[in-house]
């Protein structure tokens, strides 16, 4: 039995350790926000957090992680999409296809949780995530206003 | 009606019989095209929809509105405008707006009243704008009338807003939701008769209305095809041959079917094997364990040299297909005071789309459904009908949301795969996803083609002469050659053609010829975002860059001068010229470059600001477009699509490349398929200029000027011209 800590709760399930972190969320925890790109840890759609580093998944064996680690997916970035950086991917219609956004979110959650006022050239530096619909220049908009609403509310 | 269900159901019978579904595709819009626009009037709902008004509007009785969409959302935002279009002539609640796709089994079923279900070239809108609009009429018509006869007044004394009908005399009103049940019963308008709005008095359609599909995308909530989930869903992994036409010779599944979770290994078709097992990963890492032997066939010695070469030798041949043709090129030519050439060529692309290939069936003896992310609904129930062995009355397609599409998932080729294993276990639903490299390696690539450009300048430095040979590869010899003309594919002269009114060559050129040598390669080729229109604008644009160099004139007067008998290809460019600054004083280093072009309808244009430094790194710092496509049926998802268009167009350009060795693709990830990232995105500044009367696509023309724009700027910081995509060839430093 494998031990995991996602999104405050703790699963225990039935899994190949050498199964990357990304399948077991997806499968055996149903939870189907964090998506499956490439595999190799290129693309970033498989973004989770792991005690608030982003990590790509996919590439990450669940044996690597131990109980006490805290993974968090999109699933459990806000309870009710109310994250700053939900409201502003809603606000500015961030999303075409919307594939990538888990990833892209959950990165950008990092981002602005290690620097709450980020300048574009670091978020451009920053965002690795692939988008092949092309989202990127509303992602950089919707990292700012979601810093920016952070920033006044204090 | 009769008459057309039963030439629709014939039509549909055969071409799934005989041809699959690509050609499938095809027949039915050309069958919708002979029969007109569908009826926006209902006939019986089908068993497996809510109770209707008509095809097009459900009214629920809280008053939510349901429009149905026959095409498929990818991202490009058509769920949107779409909806904004019925919305708009039902005058219903737009906030009250929900949407549900139409069953492709049940457009077959009622002579395909939602019409074609095909999503590409750009047609969403601008091919169903006016059946979608008179369908939202029809309904608020059957709506007054219901209220009409409730009241026993007459219909000319009702005014409806916003789903609320009102009899000013008698201080009446009633909500649409209260009354869907009459109105359902009403005998619908002779489409005839229905008038519509005029867009200038639009108050749904027209505006920047929020997405209708955002939420769930930032919560994780949204499901795509991938992240379907059935009751005892088991899941699947597949390989087929990488060398093209390639076939399963043979294989061992001994090792295999030992590991853990693996349920079953098949075959599938000639040229492919998949594991099923319980879980994805399971089935993934076992199918490594399949020993599998391949007959690559006649394939496996085809290089990326020998198709280069092939394309080469098409550049002089005598043979070509004429695509358009003014005045005597040659003799234009001959008389030139001075001649300009140069060669171009741009290579097979992957869509690449994020989501990969995927599609879950589950088959019985008594029918077949099928869920599944895809372009063409009915295209997908015909290869679910040709590979289950069923009738398509005994299959369904549930479509699911799209993970991007680009061209890709009009293609079919993983519905059949994911029928014929399911069909294997009778009654399993199994869900079948590509790997990232399965899907690098059988994509439906971006033609690859070269070019051969020669202009003559007249005394005065005008263009007077100009021949464009194409060598390459056509799509249509591809998927459909029972579609090409006495051997000729128009579609290969997107935005050089002469006249029409999707893709006309713009300049006015005394001695004119476009011709097409056709080379096809054994790599199978696919419509990919923007089609040909990607490559001749790239030859185009950059090569009225050289001519005007030449010529030692201006880069836009050059083309003003050519552009009078092209007055909105000119408006566009003369737009973003302005808009970009062209001939003012910019920052230190930078520099402007140029692209215009009609296509999908529409009328684009992109400048360029670009700075590349002495080593030879280009940073594009801003792009200013802008788009006519006629009417705007919602300003902000067209700048987003604009904007999206420079992701998919630069990449390309950059770093987009496929290549063949052995007969197959090389390139098998993101690792070595770069696509453009957040660090190299331009400032987009998009102006959305609709100049009414006519209905232009925005998803793709853009994309072509993506490239040309940002190379001309390239030419005119470094001295340097980029004729071979992508961009990484070439040494810029200067």
């Amino acid at each position: 039995m494998t031990k995991l800590n996602v999104n405050g709760r703790v699963h225990e399930v039935q899994v190949d350790p050498d199964t990357p972190l990304l399948w077991v969320i997806r499968e055996q925890l149903g939870m189907t926000g964090t998506k499956y790109g490439c595999g190799i840890a290129q693309c970033g759609a498989c973004t989770v957090q792991i005690d608030g580093q982003a990590v790509r998944s996919c590439s990450m064996p669940v044996s690597a992680v131990t109980p006490a680690q805290k993974i968090t997916t999109i699933e459990g970035l806000s309870a009710a999409s109310t994250h700053p950086l939900q409201q502003a991917w809603v606000a500015l219609d961030v999303p075409q296809c919307g594939y990538c956004q888990s990833g892209m979110l959950m990165a950008a959650a990092t981002l602005l949780a290690a620097n709450p006022k980020p300048t574009e050239a670091e978020i451009r530096e920053n965002i690795t995530n692939i988008c092949r619909c092309g989202t990127y220049n509303r992602v950089i908009a919707g990292i700012k206003r979601a810093a920016d609403a952070t920033a006044r509310r204090g | 009606m009769t008459h057309i269900a039963s030439a629709s159901r014939r039509g549909f019978l055969q071409a799934s019989a005989a041809l699959g579904a690509f050609t499938l595709a095809i027949s039915f819009t050309e069958e919708a095209a002979a029969q007109g626009t569908p009826s926006a009037l209902a006939t019986a709902p089908g068993a497996t929809m809510a109770p209707e008004i008509n095809a097009w509007v459900v009214v629920k009785p809280d008053d939510t509105v349901v429009v149905r969409i026959a095409r498929s959302e990818m991202g490009q935002g058509t769920l949107t405008g779409l909806a904004q279009l019925v919305a708009e002539e039902l005058d219903c609640d737009w906030a009250k707006v929900t949407t549900e796709y139409a069953s492709a089994t049940e457009n077959l079923r009622r002579g395909r009243v939602w019409g074609d279900f095909s999503t590409g070239g750009s047609r969403g809108i601008r091919e169903s704008n006016e059946y979608v609009r008179k369908g939202g009429a029809a309904a608020r018509m059957m709506l007054l009338q219901a209220a009409a006869e409730g009241w026993k007044v007459p219909v000319a004394e009702l005014a409806v807003d916003k789903g609320i009908i009102t009899h000013g005399r008698t201080s009446r009103r009633i909500s649409y939701g209260k009354l869907a049940a009459a109105a359902a019963r009403v005998t619908p308008p002779d489409a005839a008769t229905i008038r519509l709005r005029d867009p200038k008095d639009w108050k749904i359609a027209g505006k920047p209305l929020p997405r209708l599909d955002t939420r769930d995308k930032v919560n994780g909530k949204q499901v795509y095809g991938a992240d379907i989930k059935l009751p005892g869903m088991l899941n699947a992994a597949i390989r087929a041959c990488p060398v093209f036409g390639g076939k399963v010779a043979s294989f061992d599944a001994a090792a295999a079917l030992a590991r853990p979770g693996v349920k079953k290994v098949v075959q599938v078709g000639e040229n492919a094997i998949a594991v099923v097992a319980e879980h994805w990963w399971q089935a993934k890492t076992a199918l490594e364990a399949v020993n599998i032997t391949w007959d690559e066939g006649p394939n496996a010695h085809v290089q990326q040299a020998d198709i280069d070469a092939m394309l080469a030798e098409g550049l002089d041949a005598t043979q070509a297909f004429i695509g358009n043709r003014a005045g005597d090129a040659a003799e234009g030519l001959a008389k030139a005071v001075r001649k300009v050439e140069a060669t171009y060529s741009f290579p097979f692309q992957n869509h690449a789309t994020m989501e990969p290939m995927n599609a879950t069936a589950v088959w019985t003896a008594e029918r077949c459904d099928v869920w599944c992310p895809t372009q063409n609904g009915e295209a997908s129930l015909a290869a679910a009908a040709a590979a289950s062995g069923h009738r398509p009355q005994q299959c369904e397609i549930h479509k699911m949301h799209l993970g991007g599409g680009f061209g890709r998932r009009g293609w079919q080729d993983f519905v059949t795969q994911a029928v014929l294993i399911a069909k294997q276990m009778p009654g399993t639903p199994v869900k079948l996803l590509w790997t990232r490299e399965e899907d690098m390696l059988h994509g439906r690539f971006h033609p690859i083609t070269t070019a051969k450009m020669t202009a003559g300048l007249d005394a005065d430095g005008k263009l007077a002469a100009l021949h464009i040979r194409i060598s390459g590869q056509s799509i249509v010899a591809g998927i459909a050659p029972q579609m090409l003309q006495n051997g000729l594919d128009s579609r290969v002269f997107q935005g050089l053609a002469q006249g029409g009114n999707e893709f006309t060559f713009g300049y006015g050129v005394r001695d004119l010829l476009i011709d097409h040598a056709m080379r096809n390669p054994h790599v199978p080729p696919g419509f990919w975002r923007g089609v040909n229109l990607n490559q001749n604008a790239f030859y185009q644009e950059c090569f009225i860059d050289e001519v005007a160099h030449e010529a030692g004139k201006d880069a836009l007067a050059f083309r003003q001068a050519l552009l009078s008998g092209a007055p909105k290809q000119l408006a566009v460019l003369n737009a973003v010229a302005e808009r970009a600054g062209w001939g003012k004083p910019l920052p230190a280093g930078h520099f402007l470059g140029l692209a215009a072009i009609m296509g999908y309808g529409s009328y684009v244009a992109a400048c360029a600001e670009v700075s590349v430094s002495r080593a030879g790194e280009v940073k594009v710092h801003k792009i200013t477009a802008a788009t006519d496509p006629g009417h705007a049926v919602n300003p902000q998802q067209i700048a987003a699509q604009v904007e999206g268009s420079f992701v998919y167009g630069l990449s390309a350009a950059f770093y987009g490349e496929c290549t063949v060795k052995d007969g197959h693709m090389e390139q098998e990830n993101f690792d070595t398929y770069q696509v453009m990232r957040m660090d190299e995105m331009p400032a987009v500044e998009s102006i959305v200029m609709p100049s009414g009367g006519f209905w232009g696509g925005v998803g793709e023309p853009t994309i072509a000027v993506a490239a040309p724009a940002v190379l001309n700027a390239i030419f005119a910081a470094t001295g340097k011209r980029v004729r071979r995509l992508p961009l990484r060839h070439t040494d810029l430093k200067h």
